[in-house]
């Protein structure tokens, strides 16, 4: 299987090649349609394949595709090194769980999209898959790429085609300016990221993964002070923060919305926002090593997630909401992960994957039905319409809130219960957080399937075709059952997730890792797996006995956990007596704290402010530097341009007055002078003999005189 | 043989001459432009012959030719190609035959006499990148100019005059001095070692007095960044690309400027190493506002050419800081980015002029929702510009990643600053061809614009798949072009002895990076080095705390 892990983004990079080159001008939207979902489902089933194969045998393996950019001499701190980047695709368990989820997820959404994008152009539904298949393509690069460079082709990719999805109706002016704000937003965090890998190279000698890991892990952790590895997670961060739509970066997420739903499903909810969390996951050693790094990931991620979730109470566009959950949800990872509690992460990841998709395709579902309205307040008594939609949309809405025994709830535990342990206050967060979801999603379910009003459409709403609603069905099964893979141990389970990943995240060296160029493993493999194997268990059982579940700690763990279910039932009873029973409520206390109520509504104005400062500054000096370059810097060429020639003018005038004028003026002076001298040429013999004489006469006088 | 490549198109330029006819005859036009074309095109496979037949694992030139010229005062007919040159003859090749087919329909005034310039161009511009003796190089330094200043002068837009006069003054006072640096070195040679030479190999390592290689290397440099242009010897730039015809423009970006980074890095720097050193830090931070201000400035322009100027002016300043930072990963990327921004600023600027040859506008502000009337040219639009922003996979990401690495090793803040440039190109590009594209078509006269014709696609087809072919596979520029960098890098340390030529090939890992002279302080003073510098007493390996409760 190993050897064949680079046909996961091939098929659907293949699919998009053709689609795009050919689709867009000759296929029927079911051909289009049909090559771009058998490429994902192809896509899938090696995934599977892979997965099952990570699940065997706890180690990663570096599959070697080809050299890119050849070995250049270059000096490290490690001394000559060689920097080169390789096409390495490596598979282990947390790359086999990322990329289960984009193929599970992108395979629904694709199927989903067959029907949603119907009623465009046929030239634009092929162009859709195209983008579409070309960011899945992106997406598994980057969660399979076994090196920061290739993980970064993946990482921009996406950001290419999410650029090109949100602004897919580019007629709509909305549309494409947040297109361009995404993917400048994002660029802003890739320069973070981007100088983090050139740092991570001068500290470690290499991008390898694997190697990054191994060295990472014999530096002595950064408890004090703030060093090099600190340095580069930090920068890092920046990327993760860009990507992840996390403060101060979050603010392209919300208006990424413009884009159609099932990529606000895909892009926006279940893959490429989750891939700041996935390289805080993939490089949990080197983090571990910056705990004050970690620190900082955890109180933003705790913030952000507050943020959002306020944010969302009081928004009025379905997606926009969602968009907000999104970006608290992922606060929760961050704040996992900052915590150190990476597998954690990883789990809320995948299990929101799931519950956040199954909204984001409900709520399309509801604009479907309702002619592309997305004001919450314009709907209202949909449930009868739409039954299937209001199920599935119901169970996620549970999963959400962190009503067990959906996926939610297990991994939202997990979360509270790790930062309960590590930190009081950012655990008071987290919690308020959680409420707060549970309140905004049922006012979200309350005004879009309850209410006695008739939907204002101009004819009755429908339940989307088959092709819609499977997805949504699958999606509420997965949301249902994705969680008892992480059912802790105070349950009686096994978090089964967490061993599952432990050989990527955990800094041990239980992990072998294999190069696999195209060829049969080598000899020895399978000792080095049973190995490999043997280590794990061993750690892990020392985990253990260091570690004891002790009575108090179980006890614990039961009261987080009903305590965070308490919090989501009261969130919903909450949402359900203002927005069902008394929809006088929550109109009263808008009007009564007016003042909080605007600064939600306006998203903290922090949008403003950026226009204020960071945009208006930057163009602002654009045009100031633009002014210098116009007058000073190009106003000094002129006037050398024009000095040289007043220069030249002068000359000029020195030559035409003073040098030829007194050529001029010899030659004047002669004929002037020979005006003079013209007067004694009479032509007379006579006078002539009177000047010979009276010359002679002088002289002889001057002779006589002088003697 | 390289004479046979650099006089070809001169000889095609007196074969378009008889052809036209007497004075300018219109019905000879078509047989003009074909004839030119098929010169071009010729010219563009003998210089891949040369990289066929280019031995990649040696730094010494190769091909090379050498005739007695002047031998009185030392000048000799030399030319010679290594692996830094050899690229920038193949893409003089490849870009002429684009820049004749750009000009297909928008020249009509005397073809014959356009066509004959670009040709000449054309020798004058592979006459420098070939050029081993100082003299012959100044001779085709200068050559350049005059068909250029015709070009403009000519065949351009309204202030072509004021731009085609402002552009060959400005670049005569560069190289007034250089010319002056040139005798200089080679009298302080000849009193040296009493023989006078103009032969670039062996002025390598003359020994000069501290003054005088300071005065040398800034009238060398002053020419070179000029010609480049550095910050702020670039305001010719904007004028001249925004008046020159389409084909100038993609000759003067594609191909020009590079004679100036050329020029620094096989002149300037390795004839003058320790001036280099001394000044190579100014020369970086000019390079580095550069980035920035360029960069800028293209942001708030309101005409599509300029922007794409002082994208040049954004993108060269990358190149510059490669160069400085002389280490083999940043000239590496200097010598690729070179190579790159020829293909992208120049794809740019061929799309630019489509657009102007349908519209006869530049304004940005007057295009809008070009893709729903042209989806073809804005898809070809599209992958350039993602190309010039640098995207991984396209050959912009693998110059300025480079770069960006040379320039780290060099001083991590400096990189940090130049890395903004990334940032500030996606505004600018992105939010030009968002007003040019997207949008409702709010002109009228936008509304029945003509998509691609068969002769643009096949302009935009070579320049498109030249572009993911270098992001995809480097190496095979790269590779060639490692021995020849290694060797400059090694000869500017100053590590390499002055009788280099005799270096036995093959020896393409050196790197000698580690005495870096030019470093203008120690790697280890910079706070981020220092720190990861502290390595860590070996402690054992720890239990993890990490994903388990």
């Amino acid at each position: 299987m190993t050897t064949f892990v680079w046909l996961l983004p091939f098929f659907p990079a293949a699919g998009a090649a053709i689609n795009g080159l050919f689709g867009i001008r000759w296929f029927s939207r079911g051909v289009t349609a049909a090559i771009a979902c058998v490429s994902m489902l192809v896509s899938l089933a090696l995934a599977i394949a892979g997965g099952v194969n990570a699940a065997r045998a706890p180690i990663a393996r570096e599959v070697f595709l080809g050299e890119w950019i050849p070995p250049i001499p270059a000096v490290t701190l490690k001394g000559a090194a060689a920097f080169h980047a390789s096409w390495v695709l490596l598979i282990d368990p947390l790359a086999a769980v990322m990329a289960l989820v984009v193929t599970g997820i992108g395979f629904l959404i694709h199927l989903y999209s067959t029907a949603y994008m119907r009623s465009e152009p046929r030239g634009s539904y092929a162009r859709f898959f195209c983008y579409l298949n070309l960011f899945c393509a992106f997406m598994l690069l980057l969660v399979l790429g076994g090196n920061f460079i290739v993980m970064f082709v993946g990482w921009e990719g996406v950001g290419l085609c999410s650029y090109l999805l949100i602004g897919f109706w580019y007629h709509k002016g909305s549309a494409a300016n947040a297109g361009r704000k995404a993917f400048i937003v994002n660029r802003i965090g890739d320069w973070g990221f981007l100088v983090g890998i050139m740092a991570a190279f001068f500290a470690f000698g290499t991008l390898d993964f694997q190697a990054v890991a191994a060295q990472a892990g014999r530096w002595p952790i950064e408890r004090a002070q703030f060093g090099g590895l600190s340095i580069i997670c930090l920068l890092l961060f920046v990327g993760a923060a860009g990507k992840s739509a996390q403060i101060p970066l979050y603010v392209w997420l919300p208006d990424a919305m413009e884009g159609p739903t099932p990529v606000s499903a895909l892009i926006h909810a279940a893959t490429m926002v989750t891939a700041g969390v996935y390289i805080v996951a993939r490089n949990a050693v080197l983090f571990s090593h910056a705990p004050l790094v970690l620190a900082i990931i955890a109180i933003v991620g705790a913030l952000t997630a507050l943020m959002a979730a306020s944010i969302a109470i009081v928004q009025t566009d379905i997606k926009r909401v969602l968009a907000y959950s999104t970006i608290s949800q992922l606060g929760l990872m961050f704040l996992a992960a900052g915590v150190g509690a990476v597998s954690a992460a990883v789990f809320h990841l995948v299990t929101h994957a799931f519950f956040k998709a199954l909204l984001f395709l409900g709520s399309g579902a509801v604009i479907h039905a309702m002619a592309g309205e997305q004001d919450l307040r314009r709907m209202g008594g949909l449930k009868r319409y739409l039954p299937v939609t209001f199920v599935t949309m119901v169970v996620g809405a549970l999963a959400i809130a962190g009503i067990p025994p959906l996926a939610g709830f297990f991994s939202k535990d997990e979360i509270l219960l790790q930062t309960f342990g590590r930190n009081r206050a950012l655990w008071v967060l987290a919690s308020i957080t959680s409420l707060l979801t549970a309140f905004y999603m049922f006012r979200l379910i309350a005004f879009t399937f309850y209410g006695t009003d008739e939907p204002s459409s101009p004819h009755p709403p429908h339940e989307a075709p088959g092709t819609m609603t499977v997805p949504l069905m699958i999606l509420a099964i997965g949301t249902i059952v994705v969680g008892f893979m992480g059912i802790p141990r105070t349950l009686g389970g096994a978090n089964a997730i967490e061993h599952f990943l432990a050989p990527s995240i955990a800094e041990t060296r239980a992990v072998a890792f294999l190069k696999v160029a195209g060829q049969p493993d080598p000899p020895g493999t399978q000792e080095m797996i049973a190995q490999a194997r043997e280590e794990l268990e061993r750690d892990r059982a020392a985990h253990r006995a260091a570690f004891p579940v002790s009575e108090a700690t179980e006890g614990r763990a039961w009261a987080l956990m009903l305590l965070s279910t308490l919090l989501g039932a009261t969130g919903m009873a909450a949402a359900w007596r203002f927005y069902v029973n008394h929809p006088e409520v929550p109109r009263r206390a808008a009007e009564r704290w007016s003042g909080v109520h605007a600064l939600l509504l306006n998203k903290y104005y922090v949008d403003d402010l950026y226009d204020a400062t960071i945009v208006r500054g930057t163009f602002g000096a654009a045009r100031e530097l633009w002014r210098v370059d116009l007058r000073l810097i190009d106003g000094f060429v002129n006037a050398w341009g024009v000095t040289t020639r007043v220069l030249a003018w002068m000359s000029h005038m020195i030559d035409k007055v003073g040098v030829d004028g007194a050529v001029n003026a010899a030659g004047w002076s002669a004929g002037e002078g020979s005006f003079l001298v013209r007067r004694g040429q009479t032509g007379l013999v006579q006078n002539y003999a009177l000047v010979i004489i009276l010359g002679l006469f002088g002289f002889l006088t001057v002779y006589l005189l002088a003697r | 043989m390289l004479s046979t490549i650099v006089f070809l198109p001169l000889v095609g330029a007196v074969l378009v001459l008889l052809l036209g006819g007497r004075g300018d005859r219109a019905e000879r036009e078509p047989i003009v432009r074909y004839a030119a074309l098929a010169v071009s095109l010729v010219s563009f496979a003998s210089t891949l012959w040369l990289w066929m037949q280019f031995n990649a694992s040696t730094a010494e030139f190769q091909f090379v030719e050498q005739h007695e010229w002047l031998p009185q005062f030392g000048i000799s007919y030399h030319l010679g190609v290594d692996g830094i040159s050899l690229f920038l003859v193949v893409l003089t090749g490849f870009l002429t035959p684009l820049a004749l087919l750009t000009s297909w329909q928008s020249v009509h005034e005397s073809v014959k006499l356009f066509s004959f310039f670009m040709l000449v161009l054309e020798t004058a511009m592979l006459g420098v990148f070939v050029s081993l003796d100082l003299f012959l190089f100044y001779i085709f330094w200068d050559a350049v100019l005059i068909p250029m200043y015709f070009l403009i002068g000519i065949w351009g837009y309204e202030r072509r005059i004021y731009a085609a006069v402002k552009f060959i003054l400005y670049t005569m006072v560069g190289s007034i001095l250089m010319l002056v640096a040139i005798i200089g070195l080679g009298y302080a040679h000849a009193s040296s070692t009493g023989t006078l030479s103009f032969d670039l190999l062996q002025l390598y390592g003359t020994a000069l007095s501290r003054t005088m290689e300071t005065w040398f290397f800034l009238a060398f440099t002053l020419a070179f960044v000029i010609k480049v242009p550095l910050f702020p010897f670039h305001t010719w730039l904007p004028d001249a690309h925004v008046e020159a015809p389409t084909a100038g423009s993609v000759i003067l970006a594609g191909v020009m400027l590079k004679m100036g980074t050329y020029g620094l890095l096989r002149f300037a720097f390795p004839l003058f190493p320790t001036a280099a050193a001394e000044f190579a830090p100014y020369i970086a931070a000019l390079a580095v506002v550069g980035i920035v201000y360029g960069a800028l400035v293209a942001m708030v322009q309101p005409d599509m050419k300029k922007l794409v100027a002082y994208s040049s002016v954004s993108h060269l300043g990358f190149v510059v800081l490669g160069l400085c930072a002389v280490n083999v990963n940043g000239v590496q990327g200097a010598v690729y980015q070179m190579l790159n921004h020829g293909v992208s600023t120049g794809g740019l600027f061929i799309i630019v002029g489509m657009l102007s040859d349908r519209r006869h506008t530049r304004l940005i502000s007057e295009y809008g929702g070009l893709k729903a009337v042209m989806p073809r040219l804005v898809a070809a639009f599209l992958l350039i510009t993602l190309s010039s922003i640098a995207l991984p996979g396209m050959n912009g990401f693998i110059g300025e990643f480079l770069i960006l690495l040379g320039a780290f090793r060099w001083h991590p803040k400096v990189a940090a600053i130049a890395a903004t440039g990334v940032i500030l190109s996606a505004v600018y590009m992105l939010w030009m061809f968002q007003r040019v594209n997207y949008g409702d078509v709010t002109n009228e006269e936008n509304r029945r614009l003509p998509d691609l014709s068969p002769r643009e696609w096949a302009i935009m087809i070579p320049t498109i798949a030249t572009a993911i072919a270098m992001g995809i596979f480097p190496g095979v520029f790269l590779k060639p072009m490692e021995p020849a960098v290694v060797r400059v890098v090694d000869r500017i340390h100053g590590t390499l002895p002055a009788a280099a030529s005799t270096r036995s090939p093959g020896s393409g890992l050196r790197a000698s990076d580690e005495s870096s002279t030019l470093a203008p302080r120690p790697a280890a003073d910079s706070p981020l080095i220092s720190t990861l510098g502290s390595r860590p007493s070996a402690l054992g390996p720890r239990s993890s705390r990490i994903g388990q409760r």
